[in-house]
């Protein structure tokens, strides 16, 4: 079998007075990997362990066989946050630059990035003036510098019109055909079928694990919205 | 450390300072301006406080706007996620603060050198040390406020609750450095007081820049604010936390 690019045993997570993750355990490897669930399920939260900026409060995370969020992998990992994570008043390329610089990318790198999410007309603007997509384009340009071999995205494609969001899931595919492993969240049940393997999450929990179409069949239904909902069905019976 | 990412983060805040006209007109022209006020306002009534009280401002200033540029900016960073994707970057937290700390030390050597050119040529303060050494205080003092404001920064949820730092911080120092009653003719207790606060040091560097040749108090004084600024700053690296809940 092909190395896991994640490994997750037994995760357990507190925020607040909730405990957002429990027992959890879950294994990563290459394509587009698709977590959804509703809002507050706990996606953000699990993404944030896979990088490193979540306390844990038990459980381990590994990344390509390391502590996640530890040194050797922070060129390694690729980050897009949920909220927009570029600076308002510098412009697209300018923030570029900036994180390449970080990331020790060159100036080859930031070109590619601008292109790849389609925003070469607007490097030169403030990114405060740019539309709510633009600006996450541009949140997620940051994350493809420096040829990360995990991408790690929030919910990159909120917000993004159909268009744009179908050229941003080819791209997604095409780097996971170059060997990168994309583990990519969202709340929009009809980008489920986009992703190799899909994730479906609900309080926390993993309640389905295997391709779109292997888990409409196994629900018995035609899409998966409508599966989310037979599994919640059948896994609330199994529990009373 | 390392120096490629610190200079990045130095680099990207003075973009960032020089895009906000307004923030840079802060900066620059209204410690000149309020200098300025401050010697019209003695004109006619005492000419020689200007004298006595010129310098202090000149160790206050950069103190109070780096404080505020400063707890402002980091807040922005750490309720915006930049931080938290910084920090999933290879960016090490002195990377980060040093860069914070070399770009504000810049822009303080700057605005010294336009307080301290409208004070002595237009404003006829008389300064007795060596001019440079007034800026090189200047720029201990400005990091001593940055330092002060990323600190702050960690304990403010809003830009408004992060302003607010600024009077219960800022304003007792100011009271107590010397600058409206002498510190030794202070109450013994309040003295003490003003004896482990670093804006008294600052104020103290200038006036004796002021009023002597010699130098060796001056260092002394430098070094005082320059601790509090480093321990201010590793106050600081300590509430910048990779992880978070
Ligand atoms: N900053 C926070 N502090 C405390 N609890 C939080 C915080 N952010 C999220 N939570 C809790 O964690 C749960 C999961 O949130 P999150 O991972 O953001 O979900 P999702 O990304 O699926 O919408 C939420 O129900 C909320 O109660
Ligand atoms: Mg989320």
């Amino acid at each position: 079998m092909m190395n896991n690019a994640v490994e997750i045993r037994d995760l357990h997570v507190v925020r607040g007075r909730h405990t957002v993750l429990e027992h959890l355990d879950l294994a990563i490897g290459g394509g587009v990997t698709g977590l959804l669930g509703p809002s507050g399920c706990g996606k953000s939260t699990l993404m944030r362990c896979l990088v490193g900026v979540q306390r844990i409060a038990d459980g381990s995370v590994e990344v390509f066989g390391k502590p996640a969020g530890s040194a050797p992998l922070r060129d390694r990992v690729g980050y897009v946050t949920q909220a927009v994570s570029v600076y308002d008043d510098l412009t697209v390329a300018e923030n570029l630059r900036f994180f390449a610089r970080v990331l020790g990318a060159g100036r080859d790198h930031v070109d590619r990035a601008v292109a790849s999410v389609d925003l070469e007309e607007y490097a030169d603007d403030v990114v405060g003036r740019l539309s709510g997509g633009q600006r996450s384009r541009a949140s997620l340009a940051v994350a493809l510098l420096g040829e990360p071999e995990l991408l790690v995205l929030d919910e990159p494609t909120v917000g993004l019109d159909p268009v744009l969001r179908e050229e941003l899931w080819t791209l997604f595919h095409q780097l996971a055909d170059s060997g990168v492993a994309v583990f990519v969240s969202s709340h929009v049940m009809d980008e489920a079928e986009r992703c190799d393997r899909l994730l479906l999450m609900r309080e926390g929990r993993i309640i389905a694990d295997g391709s779109p179409d292997d888990i409409k069949q196994r629900a018995g239904v035609d899409d998966v919205e409508a599966a989310f909902l037979a599994i919640v069905r059948q896994d609330r019976g199994d529990a009373s | 450390m390392n120096l490629r990412i610190t200079l990045a983060v130095a680099h990207r805040v003075l973009i960032q300072l020089r895009r906000d006209k307004r923030t840079m007109a802060m900066l620059l022209v209204l410690p000149c301006v309020l200098i300025s006020l401050l010697w019209w306002i003695y004109e006619d009534a005492n000419p020689m406080l200007f004298d006595s009280i010129g310098p202090a401002l000149l160790a206050i200033f950069p103190v109070i706007v780096m404080f505020l540029v400063t707890s402002v900016t980091t807040l922005r960073e750490r309720s915006s996620g930049t931080l938290e994707r910084l920090l999933a970057m290879p960016m090490g937290k002195l990377d980060f603060l040093v860069g914070y700390a070399i770009a504000f030390g810049l822009v303080a050597a700057v605005q010294s050198v336009l307080a301290v050119g409208v004070s002595v040529g237009l404003l006829g303060l008389d300064v007795v040390g060596p001019l440079w050494l007034l800026t090189v205080v200047a720029v201990v003092d400005a990091i001593l406020g940055s330092a002060l404001g990323l600190f702050v920064s960690a304990f403010a949820q809003t830009e408004f609750q992060a302003v607010q730092f600024m009077p219960a911080i800022i304003i007792p120092q100011l009271l107590l450095c010397g600058l409206l009653v002498p510190r030794d003719a202070m109450p013994p207790f309040l003295e003490a007081i003003s004896d482990v606060l670093p804006l008294s040091y600052a104020v103290d560097a200038m006036q004796h820049l002021t009023t002597s040749t010699s130098t060796g108090q001056v260092w002394q004084d430098v070094a005082v604010v320059a601790a509090f600024a480093v321990g201010g700053l590793a106050l600081g690296a300590a509430t910048l936390r990779r992880r978070t809940d």
